[in-house]
């Protein structure tokens, strides 16, 4: 039987105003298969997201929802989360909400390890405000705010958060939504910070004016450009210079921010003090 | 039985915040506020709640609205850079309805300014700190005691009137040491105000299905009643739309729920919006709030003793403004009235405002240093 999507979405909010042939739909629905692959009720979960093209994912989810500023979603979800640590919270963002102006909450979430399931869909490009560089837009691109061309170098939002800390760093593309689900169910049973990039097209404001005119010939970019995490390290360096690897490229485990502040709130409550000797790392 | 303490204006705030139920605070370190995050640091956990120092003042007030809006009581605190960073995020906060204490410990501006000295320039940040169309509560703590009780009072409007809320505390009083009486804690607990819950069926649940003039009503996540929260123009369920009639009333109800409904109630709640102290004899009306208050009892007494009938009128609620209390100042004291804060005259302008004249003398001071009661003293004289 067809995966019934109705209970999971606010039917009366479709159709959806995501361009024709924008991966954005993709996800949702992946997102939503993911959520019932691993059991959580729709009560339980909270779906956050920024500004942007985005930024309208949590609106169309049937369950508690926040749409909240450009780049601030992480932020707000840290709260929603430390404050309901037994509950499940979705962060939805783009690149440019996610890498620009966001970069700073995407890396101390990451720092914190707090148990969100950061989903970045990266489409290359502001979508929404029609076709800006983005932190991962690539060099020599034209858009709208670099009309001589992008000179400005792309961003690894994986290695980012792979830096920062987060304990679960995946990344995959909306053309296998399978493959793609698989890693979202990966990432939401993940306990600790799950960075999940998702790479999406934007064939109206990236495409049309790089040379790839539909939906079509801008997935087959990505496609050209992603190859999976086994092969690309078998890779030289010249060879991956130019290529994404995709599947799950980082997993371990960590102390989550929830459970550490459990400590605090027992310290507290017991006269006691959290002091170095209860971490490995001391540094 | 009321509780004498020994604290600082700041300690006193955070200490009131968890009285009144907060159990979240988000924040970031600023001089002369982080005194309150301190205090929360030590405290919240004691009580099961959560405290978190974030990665910058944006963030610092964007984690404890998450937190409100889920459900749980929250507040921030910083100072004026930091409310100019926080903007944006008052603004949904604003238009979401999301109840937060804003606690700003108001030192010199604008920009890095005078980080370590006293100012009271915010008063018209806290009026319109965001942009857009929105009515603040914005309330001003003139003595210890009031940098509790203020905050007290400022969750119970929060959650009333389903609102940021803010409370300007200023360096001087923020970083004064010494005793404070507080309400007994039985009778602070009896006075808290939970904001409204919807409790019908969750298929009948419209959180901003509000009536002109009054607030949402958001329950908390995680029960079953799911809705959209978003700072863009909504609709009764929170989706978004821009429909001009229902955008129209959004403004006039945010607006209104505040503003009328203050103007119509005379005052937001039962506490007192102001203090008059030695008004009803005096021949002339000294106006000052905040810490420059501190020094204007003492200015009226020393007038007094040398003859001159003086006494202040010390707004508390600084907006919405006690305008029928203004009107009546203006009235009674014609010319005889004398405005002194520690700006260019952002409240001396409010009165003006309302009165409707300007033949008041004012003695304002913009260089970080409080104003001496002597200083009051002399203008006033000067006056009469």
């Amino acid at each position: 039987m067809a995966f019934n999507y109705d209970e999971y979405l606010r039917v009366d909010k479709m159709p959806t105003l995501w361009c024709w042939g924008c991966g954005d739909g993709v996800i949702l629905k992946s997102v939503i298969r993911a959520i019932a692959k691993v059991g959580w009720n729709m009560d339980d979960v909270c779906v956050v997201s920024g500004i942007g093209c985005s930024g309208r994912f949590s609106s169309y989810i049937n369950c508690n929802t926040v749409h909240t500023t450009h780049g601030r979603t992480v932020a707000y979800a840290t709260g929603i989360k430390l404050a309901n640590p037994d509950k499940k919270v979705i962060v939805v963002a783009g690149d440019g909400d996610g890498l620009a102006i966001g970069g700073n909450h995407t890396i101390h979430g990451c720092r914190r390890n707090i148990d969100l399931n950061f989903i970045l869909i990266n489409n290359f490009i502001y979508g929404l405000t029609n076709s800006q560089i983005s932190p991962t837009t690539p060099q020599g691109m034209w858009c709208v705010s670099a009309k001589r061309g992008n000179i400005d170098p792309t961003f690894d939002g994986c290695k980012l958060a792979e830096g920062a800390g987060a304990s679960f760093v995946a990344r995959e593309s909306m053309i296998d939504p399978k493959k793609l689900e698989k890693v979202l169910v990966a990432g939401f049973q993940h306990k600790g910070f799950s960075f999940i990039e998702v790479l999406s097209n934007c064939h109206v404001n990236l495409g049309r004016k790089n040379k790839m005119n539909s939906a079509m010939e801008n997935l087959a970019w990505i496609d050209s450009i992603t190859i999976n995490k086994k092969k690309y390290d078998a890779l030289s360096e010249e060879e991956q210079l130019n290529k994404l690897p995709t599947g799950v490229l980082r997993q371990v485990e960590q102390d989550e921010y929830c459970d550490l502040y459990n400590k605090v709130i027992e310290a507290a409550q017991s006269g006691g003090k959290i002091t170095q000797d209860d971490f490995v790392k001391k540094i | 039985m009321a509780r004498e303490v020994i604290s600082t204006g700041n300690e006193l705030a955070s200490i009131a915040a968890i009285d009144a139920g907060a159990r979240f605070f988000g924040g970031y370190p600023i001089t002369p506020s982080s005194e309150v995050m301190h205090v929360a640091s030590d405290l919240l956990p004691k009580v099961g709640g959560k405290f978190i120092q974030m990665e910058d003042e944006i963030a610092g007030i964007s984690v404890a609205l998450g937190a409100s809006m889920s459900g749980v009581k929250s507040y921030t605190a910083t100072s004026g850079p930091g409310i100019s960073l926080k903007a944006e995020q008052i603004g949904l906060g604003f238009i979401a309805e999301v109840p937060l204490v804003i606690v700003n410990v108001m030192r010199g501006g604008p920009s890095t300014g005078l980080p370590t000295r006293v100012s009271q320039a915010d008063i018209g940040q806290a009026q319109y700190p965001t942009h857009g169309d929105y009515a603040s509560i914005t309330l001003c703590a003139g003595s210890l005691t009031e940098c509790y009780t203020q905050t007290v009072r400022a969750f119970n409007l929060a959650e009333k009137y389903m609102t940021p809320v803010f409370v300007l505390l200023d360096e001087t009083i923020g970083h004064m040491h010494g005793k404070a009486v507080l309400p007994d804690l039985a009778e602070v607990e009896a006075s808290i105000v939970n904001r409204a819950e919807f409790t019908g069926d969750a298929k009948d649940y419209k959180p901003y299905d509000a009536k002109m003039n009054e607030p949402a009503v958001l329950n908390p996540f995680f029960k079953g009643y799911r809705y959209h929260v978003t700072g863009l123009h909504h609709g009764v369920t929170g989706f978004p739309t821009e429909d001009a009639e229902q955008c129209e009333f959004n403004i006039e109800r945010l607006v209104g729920k505040i503003n009328t409904v203050a103007a119509e109630n005379d005052g937001l709640d039962d506490e007192a919006d102001y203090e008059e102290y030695m008004l009803d004899d005096a021949d002339v009306c000294l106006i000052a709030y905040g810490s420059i208050g501190l020094g204007a009892y003492e200015a009226v007494q020393k007038l007094r003793a040398e003859g001159i009938k003086a006494g202040m009128f010390r707004p508390i609620t600084l907006w919405p403004s006690p305008e029928k209390k203004i009107k009546e100042i203006g009235e009674k004291f014609g010319d005889k009235i004398f405005i002194t804060e520690l700006n260019m005259g952002q409240y001396s302008k409010e009165i003006e405002r309302i009165i409707k004249r300007n033949d008041f003398t004012t003695l304002l001071k913009a260089n970080g240093r409080p104003i001496a009661p002597a200083e009051m003293v002399e203008k006033v004289k000067g006056m009469m």
